[in-house]
């Protein structure tokens, strides 16, 4: 079982957002850096594909500037077995960098290759599902459950209302949702070993693609509220606001 | 070319809700330069479109396939892409299925994709969308050049009124590989109502202190009358207390519903950022120093326990059962 992971590192989901000098990206002064929380279900599913199977390769991938190889070193401490550095500036265009991606790991012999469902920087919800389409594989987007037997995946993603499942040939492109597994911690041994793994550096050039980014913004603060008051004889008050001033009941 | 694509999501046999809407936003892009709008039905078997000329379709495109008897990404996404030279824009609802489709489309159209659109607009050869990003902390505007696939985000627009024709023509589809099957949805045991699409959102956070105490939340969303959806803060969600699915905030869903009602939750930034965009915000917390209540529009500080069962009994009487 050879199975890829593609990862982005993205700003810690507790970061303040302040807009950067450019004003159309942030500021990243002082802002930790994290592995996309979603791209851990995605290496954890893959660690735990390889040892279900018994035997393998993990691959960990990642496009963009060499701060990206700190995300993957914390791929490596998790158990991956080597990383792929694509070493070069992503688009706007997330079909340029899906076309990057799809590029390298044709003919890699892939069974699986797993993203994150959507990256909590730039919310583009599209790589995976644009690199399934360029290497025409199967594909399942945010997915909750995964189980692989005799070349075949089963799996179900979460849909307004139910849960959708969904079936397909190997090989494959899943992207993972919040649900599908417990990602483990990089342990003090995996940390160590992963020094010593094999990183691999690529330099890749994105096109610019047909998307531009025109400027980003803080969006309107909320105007300040009241507090109505204490308690449950508060209640009243509340209703009397709700259903009179706000009309929302 | 100025026309727009609407592909339609379909449930069941029968039109999602949301059809409308995603018309509307279409319109807007294709009435920017005397364009067009096709609703595309993908589906095995008749719909009932007849009320989609009145929400804004010119025509209503109709592809058969008995694969699209559920759920088809892989032929949907080669319908629309193989008439996708026709149009400007293509639009979907990005619901959890249109966000599936979108970027399929795109790449089989060869085109850029924006997800989760909250605003858009047309002008010369180019469309100009403004998306939330850092999961709501940030707004992002954006320019996408030639055809582009554009995914609005679900209340981001208002049905209009258009008195179109709406008539229904079949279009081919085209041959393609069936390479993921997917199956009938099984619903929720909890109802059909997600958080996501809610009018009204009851969430519960870790002063609730125990799982159980989940029962004031469905019983005050109960008394909603089937509008109201119960959520999580993520604390109780990775503490197993919610299902994952009933997440707001930064690694959860974004949420917009008309009420949001907090309850026991402090605000972290991350629940902040899933939330903020509510219509109307109401905070019930014992502390009063509480973030939530800096972008509460109403707050009531005190013991939930208390304020509970008498804001459900309020609600009841007010709804008149």
């Amino acid at each position: 079982m050879k199975i890829a992971v593609c990862l982005r590192r993205v700003p810690d989901t507790t970061a303040k957002i302040v807009i950067g000098a450019s004003g159309s990206s942030i500021d990243e002064a002082g802002i930790k850096f994290v592995p996309n929380p979603y791209d851990e279900y995605a290496v954890e599913a893959a660690i735990a594909l390889k040892e279900q199977a018994g035997a393998g390769e993990t691959v960990v991938v990642g496009l963009g500037g060499d701060t990206v190889q700190e995300t993957l070193r914390t791929a490596l401490a998790m158990g991956v077995d080597r990383a792929v550095h694509l070493q070069g500036a992503p688009s706007a265009d997330g079909l340029e960098n899906a076309r990057v991606l799809a590029d390298h790991l044709r003919g890699g012999g892939y069974d699986a290759i797993l993203f994150g469902k959507l990256a909590v920087d730039d919310y583009g919800q599209q790589t995976g599902a644009m690199v399934a389409e360029l290497l025409e594989l199967p594909c399942a987007t945010a997915i909750t459950k995964l189980v692989v037997a005799d070349g075949r995946a089963s799996v179900e993603r979460e849909v307004e209302g139910g849960v959708e499942p969904a079936s397909c040939a190997l090989p494959a492109v899943f992207t993972c949702d919040k649900g599908l597994n417990n990602p483990r911690l990089p342990s003090l041994k995996g940390i160590m070993a992963a020094k010593k793994k094999p990183l691999e550096i690529t330099p890749v050039t994105v096109a610019a693609g047909g998307v531009t980014i025109v400027s980003l913004a803080l969006p309107p603060e909320r105007a300040a509220g009241r507090i109505v008051g204490e308690g449950a004889a508060a209640v009243p008050a509340l209703m009397q606001l709700l259903t009179a001033e706000a009309k929302v009941i | 070319m100025a026309n727009v694509l609407a592909v339609l999501e379909i449930r069941g046999g029968t039109l999602r809700k949301g059809a409308a809407e995603l018309l509307a936003a279409a319109r807007r892009i294709a009435d920017a330069a005397g364009g067009t709008v096709d609703a595309l039905v993908c589906a095995n078997g008749a719909v009932d479109t007849s009320a989609l000329g009145a929400a804004g379709a010119d025509r209503v495109l109709h592809a058969t396939h008995a694969d699209f008897a559920t759920y088809c990404p892989d032929g949907m996404s080669a319908t629309a892409a193989s008439i996708a030279s026709q149009y400007r824009a293509m639009v979907v609802a990005a619901t959890a299925t249109g966000k599936d489709l979108a970027p399929r489309i795109a790449a089989r159209a060869n085109v850029p994709c924006a997800m989760d659109v909250t605003s858009v607009d047309a002008a010369g050869d180019v469309i100009r969308v403004v998306r939330p990003v850092y999961a709501g902390k940030a707004l992002q505007t954006v320019e996408l050049r030639g055809t582009a696939v554009i995914a609005v985000r679900p209340g981001a627009y208002a049905a209009v009124s258009a008195s179109k024709g709406g008539a229904v023509e079949s279009v081919a589809t085209p041959a393609f590989t069936r390479r993921l099957e997917v199956g009938a949805i099984k619903t929720s045991d909890k109802g059909a109502l997600d958080v996501a699409e809610a009018r009204v959102v009851v969430s519960g956070g870790r002063g609730l202190g125990d799982p159980k105490h989940f029962a004031l939340l469905d019983e005050l969303a109960a008394a909603f009358g089937g509008e109201a959806a119960v959520g999580a803060s993520r604390a109780v969600v990775d503490a197993g207390w919610a299902e994952h699915g009933a997440q707001v905030g930064q690694t959860g869903k974004t949420v917009a519903p008309e009420l949001y009602i907090a309850v026991g939750i402090s605000g972290a930034i991350q629940h902040l950022a899933g939330m903020r965009t509510a219509k109307v915000i109401v905070a019930i917390n014992r502390d009063k120093d509480a973030p939530i209540f800096k972008v509460a529009d109403y707050g009531i500080v005190g013991d939930l326990f208390e304020v509970m069962p008498a804001l459900t009994a309020a609600v009841k009487a007010a709804k008149g059962h």
